[in-house]
């Protein structure tokens, strides 16, 4: 047992270490995820609730003998991990706030960037971990479908289709992280988030109704709107990308930015 | 050696840290002192980089602690015991830290033994422990990668007598060892039985620092006695008519002047005492009395 403390002299020899490697980092904090019993059984259930949500969908569509594709199943998982891996994103940063942890942590690498840089790869992780385990249970269902129901089994996803979903997935995720990090309180960022997702599309398709010119600019700035076509099917056009770039900004790295500077100089209590 | 030079923090116009300089050496266990809201817990998380000084700066072993590798290694840190996941068992909360510093896992099994956690206790979650098992926790953390420099935020609080005892031991032991301590407290004599120097603050500044001795030497009733005779009236006289200023004092006398005057009057006179001592009110007046002003108490 050693409680030894080297150096009797004034300096402190700093010369033989090294500083924490990025990767130590990243695997710290993806165990942080899963080490307590609340974010181990989010993580459960978030897989089981997407497997939950096609398992339904599924019944309905052989018991009422409709015709679905490869790609409905996936779309189902707007109702899973679209709504899912946001609070996974959220929590990520700021259970680090409302646990108080934020002072071990910080004091054990002062240098915050790279912290929030390993959150920021564990959060794009996961949401590539959900993507894999969706796109297996899409192919099982699709499958399970084809025997059940007798019908053709379509499998109409493309390689385009599938990265537009790992996008989606992540985009889902950040947006969640970006909110955490701007309001560092994890009911707010989850209600902000709600509001974005839930409330707002409403309030700017009412908006797009009614007012002439809020029609032209709704497109620009409603970046749930922009991501339609990473999963409606229809793909994206050129006009897509620059309205998805334009609101994207907006709503992912404004937040983002000011959220992280504020972590960067916040006072750690 | 932890360095502090002219620290200060203000919030708005609240200057919670006041021009703090002192210094924290090698071999020796500092005591930071003062009331509820003095500064020092600012002042200790400037010294980690929680907090952004607004002027002056800490240097531990020469290094501001935003520069050191892997700080762990050579500064254990405890601000807050209970700022930890309370859905954590103990032993996750030791392993995150040991991984994060690159130790190998043995070491998370060693610093439990050593603050006497028990195997069940370190597999309970964090919001099933008392106080006392969270500092045993922190300064097992705090220990983890065998720093050099300890820096440790009310540490005793909610140890028991056991507990603080246990504490004394190992700071001391550690400091014999050439290891440097900080720690700070609001209950003076716990401070004053583990601590070689201390630091006292009130109101974000310091007011006093130095070793017990001459800390007391400076404190107001040094140079005053108190003496009991079996004939006070005579030795009053004698007293007097040396020069010293003699008063009455319960049973007794007060006399201003140092306890080896009176003893020797006495002798010369052949006077028999029952008492004789000097009237240092210990370190608890002399730091009621430098921090009177910030006392949220009114003092007598």
């Amino acid at each position: 047992m050693s409680t030894t403390a080297p150096g009797l002299g004034h300096a402190l020899d700093i010369s033989s270490t090294s500083p924490t490697p990025f990767s130590r980092l990243v695997r710290v904090e993806l165990r942080k995820t899963w080490d307590t019993r609340a974010g181990l059984w989010l993580l459960i259930s978030t897989a089981v609730v997407t497997a939950l949500v096609m398992v339904i969908q599924l019944a309905v569509v052989v018991a009422n003998d409709l015709q679905v594709s490869y790609n409905d199943f996936l779309t189902s998982t707007n109702f899973s991990i679209g709504l899912l891996l946001p609070v996974i994103g959220i929590l990520l940063l700021t259970s680090e706030w409302s646990q108080r942890t934020a002072m071990v942590t910080f004091s054990l690498e002062p240098r915050r960037p790279h912290v929030i840089a390993a959150k920021f790869v564990v959060g794009i992780g996961l949401a590539v971990v959900a993507v894999i385990i969706a796109l297996v249970l899409a192919t099982i269902c699709n499958a399970l479908y084809g025997a059940l129901s007798g019908d053709t089994v379509v499998w109409d996803q493309s390689a385009e289709q599938t990265a537009y979903f790992v996008l989606l997935q992540v985009i889902g995720m950040l947006t969640g992280f970006a909110f955490a990090a701007l309001l560092l309180n994890s009911p707010a960022a989850i209600v902000l988030y709600m509001v974005y997702s839930f409330v707002l599309p409403g309030l700017f398709g009412l908006g797009a109704a009614l007012i002439g010119w809020f029609e032209k600019i709704q497109p620009w700035i409603d970046f749930n709107d922009a991501q339609t076509g990473l999963f409606d099917g229809n793909g994206m056009s050129g006009d897509d990308w620059a309205h998805f770039a334009v609101s994207g900004f907006i709503w992912l790295v404004v937040p983002l930015g000011i959220g992280i500077a504020r972590v960067l100089r916040a006072e750690v209590k | 050696m932890i360095t502090v030079e002219g620290l200060t923090r203000k919030y708005g116009t609240f200057t919670a840290v006041d021009d703090v300089s002192f210094v924290c050496q090698p071999g020796r266990v500092t005591g930071f002192l003062g009331p509820n809201g003095a500064g020092k817990t600012t002042t200790m998380r400037i010294m980690v980089g929680l907090t952004a000084p607004t002027a002056g700066r800490v240097t531990i072993g020469g290094h501001l602690y935003q520069d050191i590798p892997n700080p762990g290694r050579h500064v254990g840190v405890l601000l807050d015991a209970s700022a930890q996941h309370a859905g954590r068992t103990g032993r996750e909360i030791l392993e995150l830290g040991a991984r994060t510093m690159g130790l190998d896992g043995s070491r998370v099994d060693e610093m439990l033994e050593l603050v006497s956690l028990t195997p069940g206790e370190a597999k309970r979650r964090l919001r099933n422990y008392s106080l006392g098992m969270k500092q045993r926790l922190g300064i097992a953390h705090a220990l983890l990668g065998d720093p050099s420099v300890l820096i440790l935020d009310e540490p005793a609080n909610g140890l028991d007598p056991a507990g603080i005892r246990w504490m004394r031991g190992l700071l001391k032991g550690y400091a014999e060892r050439g290891g440097t301590v900080l720690l700070s407290s609001h209950l003076l004599n716990e401070v004053e039985l583990i601590a070689d120097e201390m630091i006292l603050i009130g109101h974000g500044k310091i007011v006093a620092q130095g070793d017990k001795k001459s800390l007391l030497a400076g404190a107001k009733g040094s140079g005053t006695t108190f003496v009991t005779a079996l004939d006070n009236q005579v030795l009053a006289e004698a007293l007097q008519a040396k020069g010293f200023v003699v008063a009455g004092a319960g049973d007794g006398l007060r006399v201003e002047t140092e306890p080896v005057e009176v003893g020797r009057t006495a002798a010369e006179k052949a006077i028999v005492l029952t008492d004789l001592r000097a009237a240092d009110g210990g370190l608890e007046d002399l730091f009621l009395e430098l921090t009177s002003d910030t006392q949220r108490e009114g003092m007598a």
